[in-house]
This record gives structure tokens, sequence and C-alpha cells, in this order.
């Protein structure tokens, strides 16, 4: 596939979002239960919320560039039942909803508690929202994932662990950046968010992984046998009948030699995965406040790089039709 | 309940890209169009169509087959493009199974034409929504036309009558005969897709001659006096035998 | 949106529907065009048309493309004075103006020396008129593009079977069983022939294609057989040979319908050698062949008149007169030539093995022999022979270019009908059938001039500018021998020229051989580009000067529709109108467009009016006719004749009262005749009502056996298609060709040719047909250049003219060079390589293809898709002209020097036919560090004036609003 610049920022761009406010809220659970102390609703809560909203809306910004009608988009939440595409645009303005709301809630700092859990847990308003805003985070990332996943001709990505990647790295770039930004102004929650964001990383390189392995052993389900339906071990196409290029060849053609691509594999396997994790170690150890955001910088670009090396390794049956020009 | 599609077949098709520009031709001033061009008359030049006529070359010298390979919309009657549209642009017509885009609707995410195994599917890059073959909706239907030609412009087009045009659901049409007594075939059989377009394949019609009728009692040589003999000096029992 | 299934295309704008016929290309289907709001909304077949049937084809269905490209000329140009030719800068001037300077000039030609005009036509379809411009004019040098194209298919099977494939006859798909398709891509019959194919293998019909290369109508045949180039005289000598000994030709047809059976004089010391033995008869006049000759009748043991009741020949066998003169039947000739041409040798010739070549002989014999086809047609034949069924046998073949674009074509085209005779499938059902006019008498009476003193100042040419030599004094040369024409046709050279050799037009006027010329008016031929054999020398040579500064070729006119290469050259440019634009005639007096049943000839009406200021090229003829007063085209007082050319079209006949014009429908004074009658005043009106054609369809017992089918000879006679009702016996032997080698053997009383090219004609006037190595084989290394170098016909390009079509040129925007994998990895490069062509005579680079569908020893190409840069209105940077390339670089126009001469049309000594197919070439890996362009490249032309500027990036046709969004 064609890895169109809109899409890889779209993606990751919310990922980064949506896993930050997870940190977020993750953070504030260990705080209810008493695990972590506490933290200023203003300076840690909203700021951070607003900061997950602005890569919230990176990605929706980024997304309209990958339209040709923006101005229509709005029609796209008609088909919720059938389109995940349709229902990742339902749920992302209702993540960013919610997400703003657990914002403003800590900003305006409604947290009196409501009520009390089993004597012990005092819930708030900002917990139950953030508590529906963390199961919209999940569905929107089954939903960005899922339009991928779904479509079952790329064999590439029709599989759970895109899925799973896709939460996996996201969490993993948004705890990161939890890490970096509790860094940045200082609250003691870096380690935390460190220790998470290397699990989360390791997690993902373990599926990501998973997921290069399978998609090394996939043999792809059409052949040109089967898309010309002629029985015969040797098919070669000549012609494809432009010869100037065509939607086909742009959109589902990367047109990259296959150096570039094992180099792209090689870039984000070591800016996604061990790089961060050395720079949290090293930020860690030498108790640096601008390390952590580097980490999450390191990884953001790789994942970058990972996004692109998704479309690129993603082998769309209908290039059967289109290998040759004469 | 009716499904249209059209039964190609590669048996007579020559290549010969007429149904391409007739295709081009009659939509991109019709309902559908423009089909517009990108560089016309420069570098790279390309542009929107609905049907593309490709080839193929089967086995090796001097075992060669050249198949030249049309392809448009197969108006599928599972179409995984239609469900993932996020708009309902896309859409599949319940009262004659064709498969359509209505560009009013159109986001231009292209998601259909990942969603598409055939590549059937082209963006119009000026008017920047999604465009395919409409089984020439526009004329299938139009009662101005005389009934003959209410068809498919590149079933009317096509020189060798390679395309056919028809209920693929009625046993008793044209196409199903074809189907069913030619052997046709639809593509990617493996998505499960079930396009309604299918393809028939090529047939050989061979001669046997058998040695025999070469040897003739009329053979002309003969009122030549000159039917080829056994040929030359080979003996025969009588050049050899003496009682 | 609307809902589309529920509105009408019709109820947008002010739709308007008109019929005329095609010209995307020669076939000339008959189209109905939709303009919407008057700009063209749609083209399609017209399924009232017997051509087409409805259906069209891809360069057709883009006509649109075609009409409003930005490669239109639309203003009369004249070179700046300042400028070089070739440069391609004019300014744009008025009709007044051209008429005037061209008037002028022809004025002084003609009142001089009339030959030194000198008119030449390309892929046109209007020789009725360009000719009768030129004989007028008093010019003999005139031509279309027969010569370069495929003259040799022509002549050779009209000089056999007195008809031919091209337009004139074809394969009878419909009831045959066996179809053998040979060294054809695409053809002038497009469309009908893919009608025919398709229904032909629904029917069952088996289709074998002989070829070096698999494409287009190969790929559907049940069977590819791959030859090396120039080979198939080898290969239909063999199957000639197979087919005889095994006795499975048609005996009967042979002895009654061809010369078979006739005795051949072999008396080495008669003046009379080689020739049929004649009994005396009363001469007649006529260029007949009157039935005075003798059979060796079985029964009687003894000579007898051919056609004698109740008369059985021999075909085989060695014969004595009484008075001592041996003879033989022709077949047994023929039987004797073919004895070595065994399977076996011509497996090492053309690569295909012997079995193979076996079994085609035998499945073409044994289906000839066992389907036979009988009619239930009553007729009578030339003898007064009644017959009660109309017989066939289904074999049919149809061949084009493959076999006649090489030097040794038209022997082997002879093979070919020879072959196609000897199983007895000619205008029988299932085998090849005639069109009208043809059959014609072999060969048909219009001759050419037969010397200088035909042409004289302000007098009409005595003679044809084109015809048929039937003798060496039917040639066109002076005392001395030599060639009278600019391009040597009817001379010694090229005797059987009967298309003209429009290839070496540039190249002898540029030398002055055999003398220099004034004026060359080509009209739509791309001489500077794909028409010419070695591109590059011929350009230079168009702006090539003279010792005193002057142009070698002083004044050169071009008219043409688009900004084609040539256009840059000219001097003057006249603008045409496309096809859309004008009125034409597809006349019986050219190259009408008749069905098997009966003569068919059609008309095109414009749909569409002028471009800017571009005029027809027609209407262009009758204005300078009439201002030069060429007799055809001014009353006797000399004043203008006709208002028009749709007048002049009415009312022109051959001769004043002959009832004959240019149009056979509709004649007379109520158009209640047809081919021969009264001009009708609504001639026109009635070919529009009737979808712009004239069929008319010959009762079913004139349909069959023209050649000797005494009610279609009269009929004939009758209206004017033919001058004798006399039959046409197929000439398996060849008088005419045996009168030129007794020429050249000295034994012949008149002409006789030059001493250089004595052993030349002796050769190759072989009275049967020879397979000989092509001659640029035999002159060129061809180890250094082992690999033949051929093109093929795109179905979705027309020679160069579609570039400007925006949607064709994205089908094809640049081209290959087709190699075969073997090759490529023999010579170290691969798939999509940049790689060198070279031939003896030049190189280009190109990229390579693989491919598996081509004989290994064969490199091809699509043909004129490459393109000089800034032509047809395309940017400079077009891929036509950086990726694209044209083969006929490396093709030279003139054989090396050799025993017969130098500056020899590298052509068929025979017909002159040009040998594009001949050329040898190596095939290698271009440097790394060379440009990745095709070479050779040249300079960008630039826009004309009255050209459209470059349109932008988008284009989005939709009738009706295109020119309003500009
Ligand atoms: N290498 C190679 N060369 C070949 C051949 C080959 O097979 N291989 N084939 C040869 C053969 S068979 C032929 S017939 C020739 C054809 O060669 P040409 O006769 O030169 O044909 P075109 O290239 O089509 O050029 C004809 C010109 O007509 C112009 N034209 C188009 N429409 C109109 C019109 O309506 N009016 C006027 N006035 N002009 C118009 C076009 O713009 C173009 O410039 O090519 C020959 N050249
Ligand atoms: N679409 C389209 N149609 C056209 C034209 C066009 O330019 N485009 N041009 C028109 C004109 S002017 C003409 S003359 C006709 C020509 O029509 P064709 O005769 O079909 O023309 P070519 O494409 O030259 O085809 C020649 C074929 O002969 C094969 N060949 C070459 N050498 C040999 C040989 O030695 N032996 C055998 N057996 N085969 C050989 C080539 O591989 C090729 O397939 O087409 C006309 N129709
Ligand atoms: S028009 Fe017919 S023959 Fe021509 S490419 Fe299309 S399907 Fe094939
Ligand atoms: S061919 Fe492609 S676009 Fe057409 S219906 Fe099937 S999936 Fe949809
Ligand atoms: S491109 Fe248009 S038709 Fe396709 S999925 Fe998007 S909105 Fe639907
Ligand atoms: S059915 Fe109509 S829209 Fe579809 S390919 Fe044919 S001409 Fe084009
Ligand atoms: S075959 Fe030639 S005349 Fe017929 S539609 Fe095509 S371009 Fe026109
Ligand atoms: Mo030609």
């Amino acid at each position: 596939m064609h890895p169109a610049l809109s899409v890889i920022l779209l993606t990751t761009l919310l990922g980064v979002g949506q896993g930050l406010f997870l940190a977020l809220y993750t953070g504030q659970l260990y705080s209810v239960a008493r695990l972590l102390e506490h933290q200023d609703s203003q300076t840690f809560y909203a700021v951070g919320s607003a900061l997950a909203l602005a890569f919230l809306a990176a990605g929706l910004i980024a997304s309209f560039f990958h339209l040709g009608h923006p101005e229509r988009a709005w029609r796209s939440i008609a088909c919720w039942r059938t389109s995940w595409l349709s229902r990742e645009v339902i749920v992302l303005p209702l993540v960013m909803l919610l997400v703003f709301l657990y914002g403003l809630f800590h900003y305006l700092e409604w947290t009196t508690p409501l009520f009390t859990v089993a004597g012990t847990l005092p819930v708030d308003a900002t917990l139950i929202i953030g508590a529906l805003a963390t199961l919209a985070t999940f569905a929107l990332f089954i939903c960005t994932a899922m339009i991928y996943a779904s479509i079952r001709f790329l064999q590439e990505w029709h599989s759970a662990l895109t899925v799973i990647n896709f939460t996996l790295l996201g969490g993993a770039s948004g705890f990161m950046l939890a890490a970096a930004f509790s860094a940045f102004i200082g609250v003691h929650l870096v380690g935390f968010y460190a220790t998470w964001a290397v699990i989360l990383t390791l997690a993902a390189l373990l599926t990501r992984g998973a997921s290069l392995l399978r998609n090394h052993r996939l043999r792809p389900r059409s052949t040109l046998q089967s898309a010309i339906g002629v029985r015969h071990t040797t098919i070669r196409q000549i012609a494809q009948g432009a010869m100037g290029g065509s939607f086909n060849t742009r959109e589902f053609f990367h047109h990259q030699p296959g150096r570039v691509i094992r180099m792209a594999r090689a870039g984000f396997l070591v800016l996604v995965f061990p790089l961060p994790i050395l720079l949290l170690g090293a930020a860690w150890g030498l108790s640096s406040e601008v390390l952590p955001l580097l980490a999450f910088l390191t990884q953001y670009l790789g994942l970058l790089i990972e996004r692109w090396y998704f479309f690129v390794e993603a082998r769309h049956p209908q290039n059967l039709y289109y290998q040759s020009i004469a | 309940m009716t499904q249209l599609a059209l039964v190609i077949d590669l048996n007579v098709c020559v290549g010969c890209h007429a149904c391409v520009t007739i295709c081009k031709a009659w939509n991109t001033s019709g309902w559908a169009g423009p089909m517009t061009d990108q560089r016309p008359y420069d570098r790279d030049p390309t542009g929107t169509f609905f049907n593309r006529v490709q080839t193929f070359e089967v086995g090796t010298y001097p075992n060669t087959e050249t198949v030249h390979f049309p392809k448009s919309c197969l108006h599928c009657e599972e179409p995984p493009c239609v469900p993932v549209c996020p708009t309902g642009a896309s859409y599949k017509r319940e009262e004659d199974g064709i498969v359509l885009v209505d560009y009013d609707k159109c986001i231009g995410c292209k998601y259909c034409s990942w969603a598409c195994p055939y590549g059937a599917r082209e963006i119009d890059e000026k008017q920047r929504v999604m465009k395919k073959c409409t089984l020439c909706v526009d004329r299938i239907y139009d009662q101005s036309l005389p009934e003959a030609e209410r068809k498919p412009a590149c079933v009317l087009a096509c020189p060798t009558s390679a395309r056919l045009f028809g209920d693929v659901h009625d046993p008793d049409s044209h196409v199903s005969v074809m189907i069913r007594e030619e052997g046709g075939y639809p593509l990617m059989p493996e998505w499960g897709t079930k396009p309604a377009n299918h393809y028939l394949p090529r047939r050989k019609t061979r001669l046997r001659i058998h040695e025999d009728e070469l040897l003739r009692a009329d053979n002309p040589l003969k009122k030549e006096g000159q039917l080829p003999a056994p040929s030359g000096d080979e003996q025969t029992l009588d050049d050899i035998t003496s009682w | 949106m609307r809902d589309p299934a529920a509105q009408s295309d019709s109820e947008t704008g002010r739709i308007e529907v008109k019929n005329t016929t095609c010209y995307m290309c020669a076939c000339r289907c008959g189209i109905r065009v939709t303009l919407r709001d008057g700009e063209i909304r749609y083209i399609e077949g017209n399924p009232e048309h017997p051509l087409n049937k409805g259906v069209i084809c891809a360069k057709g269905a883009s006509g649109i493309m075609k009409q409003y490209s930005p490669g239109r000329l639309t203003k009369p140009l004249l070179r700046k004075r300042k400028a070089s030719r070739g440069e391609g800068k004019f300014e744009e001037i008025s009709w007044e103006q051209a008429y005037e300077l061209l008037g002028k000039r022809l004025q002084k030609i003609r009142a001089e020396d009339p030959k030194k005009f000198a008119l030449f036509t390309g892929r046109d379809q209007m020789q009725a008129l360009t000719g009768l411009f030129a004989k007028q004019f008093g010019t003999p040098n005139y031509a279309a593009h027969g010569g370069f194209c495929s003259v040799n298919m022509a002549a050779g099977m009209i000089y056999t079977i007195g008809g031919s494939f091209w337009e004139f006859g074809g394969p009878d798909l419909e009831r045959s069983k066996l179809f053998i398709m040979i060294g054809t891509a695409e053809d002038h019959h497009s469309n009908p022939m893919k009608i025919a194919l398709s229904k032909f293998k629904r029917n069952g019909g088996r289709f074998i294609s002989i070829n070096p290369v698999r494409t287009g109508y190969a790929a559907i045949a049940d069977e590819w057989i791959a030859i090396k180039p120039g080979t198939d005289g080898a290969l239909l000598l063999a199957l000639i040979h197979e087919i005889i000994h095994q006795g499975l030709y048609d005996r009967e047809f042979l002895v009654r319908y061809s010369n078979a059976a006739e005795l051949v004089n072999l008396d080495e010391t008669s003046t009379e050698y080689g020739m049929f033995v004649r009994f005396e008869i009363p001469p007649e006049e006529g260029c007949f062949e009157p039935q005075n000759k003798l059979w060796w009748d079985r029964e009687l043991d003894k000579p007898i008149s051919t056609h004698t009741e109740g008369a059985d020949p021999y075909l085989l066998g060695s014969f004595s007169l009484p008075d001592g003169t041996a003879v033989k039947p022709s077949f047994q000739l023929l039987k004797e030539r073919v004895e070595e041409y065994t399977p076996e040798w011509a497996a090492g010739v053309t690569g295909i093995d012997a079995d193979t070549i076996r079994r085609l002989a035998y499945e073409m014999g044994v289906t000839a022999r066992d389907q036979k086809i009988e009619l239930p047609i009553q007729w009578t034949d030339a003898w007064d022979k009644d017959h009660e069924t109309v017989t066939g046998n289904p074999v049919s073949f149809h061949a084009m270019r493959g076999l006649a674009a090489h030097s040794n074509g038209f022997q082997t085209i002879r093979a070919l009908s020879i072959l196609m005779s000897i199983l007895g499938t000619i205008d029988r059902p299932g085998g090849f059938r005639h069109k009208a006019p043809f059959p014609r008498p072999i060969p048909p009476c219009a001759k050419p001039p037969k010397g200088p003193g035909d042409v004289q100042p302000n007098t009409p040419l005595n003679g044809m500018p084109l015809g048929w030599p039937a003798e060496p004094d039917d040639l066109f040369v002076d005392d001395d021998g030599e060639a009278v024409r600019i391009d040597k046709a009817f001379s010694w050279e090229y005797p059987l020229a009967v298309h003209g050799l429009m290839h070496n037009v540039i190249t002898n006027a540029w030398r002055g051989d055999p003398y220099r010329i004034d004026t060359l008016l080509l009209f739509m031929a791309n001489m500077a580009w794909n028409s010419s054999m070695n591109t590059t020398k011929v350009r230079e040579m168009l702006t090539d000067k003279d010792k005193n500064g002057d142009y070698k070729i002083p004044f050169l006119v071009v008219c043409d529709a688009y900004q084609s290469e040539t256009v840059a050259f000219a001097d003057l440019v006249l603008p045409d109108t496309t096809y859309l634009e004008r009125h034409d005639v597809m006349s019986m007096l050219d190259r009408p467009i008749s069905e098997f049943e009966g003569p068919v000839d059609s008309v095109r009406i414009p749909v569409l009016p002028p471009k800017g200021d571009s005029k027809p090229f027609q209407e262009v003829l009758i204005e300078l006719g009439s201002r030069l007063g060429l007799p055809a085209f001014v009353t006797t007082e000399g004043k203008r004749k006709y208002r028009d050319y749709p007048d002049f079209i009415v009312n022109y006949e051959t001769e004043p009262g002959s009832g004959i014009g240019f149009l056979a429908g509709w004649r007379g004074e109520a158009g209640e005749k047809f081919m021969r009658g009264a001009p009708n005043p609504r001639q026109w009106e009635m070919y529009a009502k009737n979808n712009c054609f004239y069929q008319y369809e010959l009762p079913r017992s004139y349909q069959y056996m023209r050649n000797w089918n005494k009610g279609y000879l009269q009929w004939s006679r009758h209206h004017g298609l033919t001058r004798y009702a006399e039959p046409v016996n197929i000439h398996i032997y060849s008088e005419v060709l045996q009168k030129f080698r007794l020429s050249a053997q000295g034994r012949w009383d008149g002409r006789q040719p030059p001493d250089r090219l004595r052993k030349r004609i002796e050769t190759h006037f072989d009275p049967l047909p020879f397979y000989h190595e092509t001659l640029e084989a035999q002159l060129v290394d061809t180890q250094e250049f082992p690999l033949n170098a051929i093109t093929q016909r795109p179905m979705a390009m027309y020679h160069s003219w579609d570039s400007q079509n925006a949607w064709l040129r994205q089908i094809h925007t640049h081209n290959y060079l087709f190699v075969s994998p073997r090759l490529g990895h023999a010579n170290g490069f691969d798939d999509g390589d940049w790689v060198w062509v070279e031939s003896p005579h030049g190189k280009v680079r190109c990229m390579c293809r693989f491919t598996e569908a081509v004989e290994p020893g064969t490199v091809w190409t699509w043909n004129a898709i490459g393109k000089a840069a800034g032509a047809w209105g395309l940017s400079p940077d077009a891929n036509e002209s950086s990726k694209g390339f044209l083969l006929n670089h490396v093709i030279a126009e003139e054989l090396p020097p050799c025993e017969d001469g130098e500056h020899l049309s590298n052509s068929d000594p025979v017909t002159g036919q040009a040998a594009w197919y001949d050329v040898r070439v190596k095939v290698y890996k271009a440097d790394k560090q060379e440009p990745k362009e095709s070479s050779p490249q040249f300079k960008p032309l630039p826009l004309a004036p009255g050209m459209e500027k470059r349109r932008g990036r988008w284009q989005g046709y939709v009738a009706g609003m295109f020119r309003k969004k500009g």
C-alpha cells in the first residue's frame, strides 16, 4: 500500500493522545487507590488532558488531509452499523469530548467525591468521566485498528495483532509522553510512567514482532492464477492498460526499493523499542528532565516509520493486476 | 432478485481496448462524469477509467498464450466495498444488484477502494470522489433509447462481442447459459465476494487428421497416373519369391 | 445525485444525432455522432452499417479527443522568412494568400515541366480525386501510400487471382472451417475482421496464426506457429509441395479455373519459350487473355483447345506437340518447382519443424477436400456450362504486411495465392471472396504512361499515373530504359510498382535522381517520421541546400490536420479539417467498402463546422484545379465548373455522359439508378438518409465464382466495373512475369532492361513462385546483425496520428522493444533495461520488455508510438519523445550498393514495396552512464500559430460544457 502521510500522522497522533489520556487516568486510579501520591488537578490532569486533546485534535486534522471532501466529513457517521471508519468517526469526537470534560472537571476542580465505594474509594465526577473516556479510548483503538484489520484482502493487516499493536504502541507512546510530561512539570511520576512505558513497549515489541513474523510467513491468498482465472504455473503480465500510471498504481504501491524498506524496518525496530527504553534508563540514572522527552520523541519518530512500514508491508491483491506496463 | 452483470469471453477478446475508450466516452459526458484526465498532453498522462484491458502471457515460448483481460467493477454479490463506506455513498442497488457510488455523498476517503480486491475503483483526482463502472445504469433503463441499445456502452461497442450483458440470477438468460455451458468463472473466488461478472475461458478447436484420410480412391494423382507409390524402391515379395 | 435509472441522457442540453463515416483509421466504419449543445457527446458504431454493424473500436470511440485535440492546425501557415526548414517557425496567412502562392507556382511548373510537381499522399482515402488532379495537372509524380504499405499484397494476388486481400477481398469466415492468418496484426478491415473472427471461433472454426509474434488476433488463435520473419515463402512452398505430393489439391477447380493444365512451351530455342502455347485466333483489342491455349487431353492423348466440352486434361506430365515442341502443363512445372521445397528444407529456413508443416498441409488439404460446402445456387460459367450448385472448400487465409513488407514478399504472396488456388478456395464459400470492383482482369486494364513524351506542358498526363503493366512495353521509361517518375516506379528497377514508391521520393528528389523537382505536396503523410525509412537522414535531406543555398527540394507543401513532425519542414502548411468536419466519399473509383455480396460505397457528411480556418483538402484541390484551369475542373470556356466538393462529387463524370462518377448509389436524375446513371442533384441527401452508404446486393447466383461467372462478369461490364466480360483465370503460372524474364534474357522483341538490371529481372520475374532470402539478408552481415526487427500495429493507435489523443495516449504513451528473455540473458540485459538496437544503417536507444510471445530471433515494437519532442501539441518532455522510439531510424531506404547497382530502393524488386521488416539488428545494453531517454532526440518543436496553447493539468471532458469552461 502507498503510505499516506496523513494516515500515518492520524494513527500515530491519535495513539499518543489516547495513550496519554490512559496514562493520566491510570495515574489517577493509582492515586485514588493510594498507591501513588495525589497530583494537582489543574497543573497535572487538566494540562495533561489538554495535551492529550491536542494530540487527538492533531490526529483529527491530519485525517482531513486524507479526505477528498473534508467539508462532507460529517456524512461519514452514517454507516456506523457496518463501517469501522464510520465508527471511528463517531468515537473519536466522543473520546475528545470525554477527555475534554475530564480535563475541564479537573481544571474546575470539580473533584468533590460524589460517593464512596466500599467505604474507602471516593468516587468523584472525574473518575466517572475518566472511566467512560477510558472505555471510549479503547473503543477508539479498536475502531482505528479495525479499519485496517477488517480488510481481509490485506492479509498483513487482517489480524487481531493489528488491534493489539495499535493499542500497545499507542499506549506505550502515551505513557512515554506522560513520563516526559511528568519530568517536564516536575512531578514525581516519571518513574511510574516510565515503568509502564517500558512494560508497554516491551509488550508491543512482542506483538509487533509477532506480526512481523506472521506477515513474513504469510502466503498471499490470491495469485495471478486466481486473479485472472488461468491455471498455469507461469503467468506474467505484459500490459496493464495504462502506461502513465493510474489510481491503482498510486494508491496501492509504495514504489520503494527493498533496501529502503529493510532500512525502515530496522529503523523502527530500533527507534520504537530499545532506544526509548535505553533513554528512559539513562534518564532514571541521570535524573534527567529532558531525556524522557527525547525518549518520547525517539519513539514517536520510530512510530511514524513503523506506520509507514505497516502500509508498505501490506500487499494488496489488486496489485496482481498492476505488475507491468508496455 | 435480479443481478445484472457482464460476462467476458476471453476466448474471443482480442484486446482492442474499444470497451475502454467507449466507456470513457459514454461516461465522461454522462451521469457518472466527468472522468478527469491529468496531464493529458504532458509527461505521464493519467486519468480515470472504469474499464481497462490488460495483457498477460501464459506459459513459455513456444507454448505461449497471450491473454487479453478486460476488467471493470465486477458488481460483487457480497461487495466488500459497500459496508466499509462510512457515508453510504457506495451502495448496491436492491433492484438489480448494480454497485454504485453517490458522488454527492462520497468524501473521497478511498476506503472502499482498499476493500476491493480487484482494483476496480478509481478515484477522480480532480473531483476527489470515488468512481467506478456503473454498468451503464444511465443507459440500460433509458426509455428514450431503442430497446436493443439499452445495454452498456462497452457491450455494444465490443467488436468481438466478447462482452455479454444480462441477469446472472435468471437461469435462462443468455449470460447464465454461457456461464454454465462454457465454463464461466469468477475472479479471486477465494475471498467470497461472489463477483457477479464472470469470465469465460479460452476454448481450443483442434483437428485430428487420421493417417488413412490421406489415402483416397479419388486421389487426383491417380488421374495423372501418378498415385504416390509406396515410397521408392523397397523390395516386394514379387521381387524375391520364385516358386 | 439524480437517480441514474430514472433520467435520460437525452434530456441534458440540445441533442442532435448525425451519421457519418469514421476515419480514425482506414476501415471506414459507419458511425453515429451525438452532439450536445454543438459538442460531441458520443460516437458509436452505426448499427445499420454493413461494415461494422454497430460496433466500434478504441480509436473510433476516441474520436472526441481527436476533434478537441490541442494538436490541431487551424491556420494556413507560411514558413517565416528567416526561419530554416525544420524549425517549425511559421506565420499565419490567409487562404487567398496560400492559393495565390501555390497557384502561381503550380501554374508555372505546369507550363514548363509538369513532372516537377510531385503529389504524394499517405494514409488517405481519396486517391480517386488526388489521382485525377495529378493526371489533369500532367504530372506522373503521384502516388499514395500503397508502395510503402502493402502493394506486394495487392500485386502478388491481383497478378495471380485477379483480386486481393487488403480492401479488395477476404476470407469467408462465415462458412470457413479452418482459417490461417499469416503476418497480420490489425489490418484495414479492422472491425469486420474482429466481428467475423469471433463468430468463426464460436461456430467451432479452427484458427491458426503464423506470425513471429503472438499479439492481437493471434492471441485468440487455437494454434500459434512462430515463424522467422521473411521466410513465409519457404513455408508456403513446402505446403504446396506436400499438398501436391499427397494429391490433396482440388483438381477439377484447377483444371477449369486456372491455367494449371495449360501447356507451356518449353522449346529453349523458341522466342515463345516459357509462354503458353496458343493457336491462332483473330486478334482482338484489349487487355484480357484470349482463350486460345491448349490442354493435353487424357482421353484423346493429344492437345486440345482449353475448356473444350468433355475434355479432361492432364495436369501433370510432359508432352510433345505434333510439331515436336516440348510442352508441359504449368502445374507440372509447379510440381517440379516445389520438388526441392520439402518440409525438411523449409524447417531449416523457417524454424518450424517439418512435422508441423506436414500437419498443416494435411489439415488444409483434408479440410478442403472432406468438408466441401454445397449451396443450392445455380450459376453459369464463362464457357456456358450450367452448374446446379455453388461448391466450396472451407479453408481460408488472410495475410497482410507480415508477408508484404519484405523484399521477397511478391513471390511469397504469389505462393500464398497459389496455395489458396490449389486448395480450390477462390471466390467460393468458405474460402477467399472478392469484393467489387474485383475480380478484375490479370492484370487490370489501366496502364501507366509509356515514356517521357507522355508528360507535356499544360496537358493532362497521357495514361494513368498508376497502372498495371502487363509486359515490358508497358513500362514507364525513357529510351535508355531509365525511370521517368521521380520514385522510379514502373522502371526496370521496380517494374510492377503499381502503387508507386512514395518511400523513395524524398531521397530521389534530394539527390536529383532521376531529376530535381520543384514542389512536393504531401497530403496526410508523415514523411518526416513514420512513413519514411532512414528517418534521421530523410529529415536532413529535407533541410539540405545546394551550392546556391537553395533547398534541394525547393518547395514543400504539407496538408495535415495536426502538427505532425512533417509539418515542421513545410514551406507552406494547409490545415485540413477532421473527418467530422468534411464531405468525403469512399468511392468505387478508389477503394470502396464493398462486401462479398456486392458493391458498397459510402460518404462522410460533416457533423461539425471546420475548426478555425481549416479547410478540407478536397476543396483545396477543386479550387486549385479550377484556378489552374485543369480540364476536368473547368468548362470548355475555361470557367470554374464546380461550386465546391459536394457539387463536384455529384456532377463529375469520368467522361462526359459516361454515367460513372464518384458515387455509385442513387444515380440518374431521380436517384433511380445505381453504378451508372446521370448525375443526381439530390445524391448527398439520399446517402444521408441511408446512413451514409449505398449497398447493392448482387443476385445470389452472381455472388460466387465471379472470376468465371458469366452472369456476374456481364453484370460487371454492364455496370462499368470492368471493361471486358472475359473469365479471369488464375495464373498459377505467370506469363506476365515470364515476359519480363524473356526480355531480361534478351529474347523479347520490345523493351529490354539496362544491362545492370538484367540479372535482377531474370531472377525475380520468375513465372513460378520461388524462395529467396530477403535482399537485406543477402547484403548485410547477418552474423553481426543476427536478429530480425519488426513492428506491429497496436489496435488502439493509428500510425503516428493518435498521440494527440488524450485517451489513446494513456494506453500507449511510449513503446518498448519486445525481446525474448533468452535473448536478453544471452546479451546481458534484463527486462526494463535501456538497450541499443543497431542495424547496419543506424541505431536507436530504447527500453526493452521481455516477452515469451516472440520467436527468439525476432525483436519487435509497436509502430510509431515514439514521437519527436514537441510535435502533436504534446509537451516536449512527453513520454512519446522521451521514452518512445521510432524503429524507422534503423531501416534503410536504399540497399547497400550491390551488383544490381547503387541507390536501389530497399524494396521488393518486382513491386517496389518497402521492405520494412527485412531489417537486421543486434541488441545490446546501453551504458549505465548514458541518459535514460530514447535516442535519437530532436530539438523540440514550438507550437505553430493558430494552435491552442498547451492545456493545463486537468481535463475533464463533458460535452456541452467543455469549451465553455475554456
Ligand atoms: N517501421 C514501420 N514504419 C511504417 C510501417 C510499419 O509497419 N513499420 N507501416 C507503414 C505503412 S503500411 C503505412 S500506411 C505508413 C503510414 O504512414 P503515413 O501515411 O505517414 O501515416 P500517419 O503516420 O498516420 O501520418 C498521416 C498524417 O495524416 C495526418 N492526418 C490525420 N488525419 C488527417 C486528416 O483528416 N487530414 C489530413 N490532411 N491529415 C490528417 C496525421 O496528422 C499524420 O501527420 O507507415 C509506414 N511506416
Ligand atoms: N489500429 C490500427 N489499425 C491499422 C493501422 C494502424 O496503424 N493502427 N494501420 C493500417 C494500415 S496503413 C495497414 S497497412 C494495416 C496493416 O495491418 P497489418 O498487416 O496487420 O500490419 P502490421 O501491424 O504491420 O502487422 C504485421 C504482422 O506481421 C508480422 N510479421 C512481420 N514479419 C513477418 C513475417 O515475415 N512473416 C509473418 N508470418 N509475419 C510477419 C508481425 O509480427 C505483425 O504481427 O493496418 C491498418 N490498420
Ligand atoms: S472491446 Fe471486446 S475485444 Fe476489445 S478489448 Fe474489450 S472485450 Fe476485448
Ligand atoms: S469489484 Fe470491487 S468495487 Fe466492484 S463490487 Fe466488487 S468489491 Fe466492489
Ligand atoms: S471514497 Fe467515497 S465511496 Fe469510497 S468509502 Fe469513502 S466515502 Fe465511500
Ligand atoms: S458497463 Fe458501462 S461503465 Fe461499466 S465498463 Fe462497460 S461501459 Fe464502462
Ligand atoms: S476500425 Fe477504424 S473506421 Fe472503424 S471505428 Fe475503428 S477507427 Fe473508426
Ligand atoms: Mo499501410
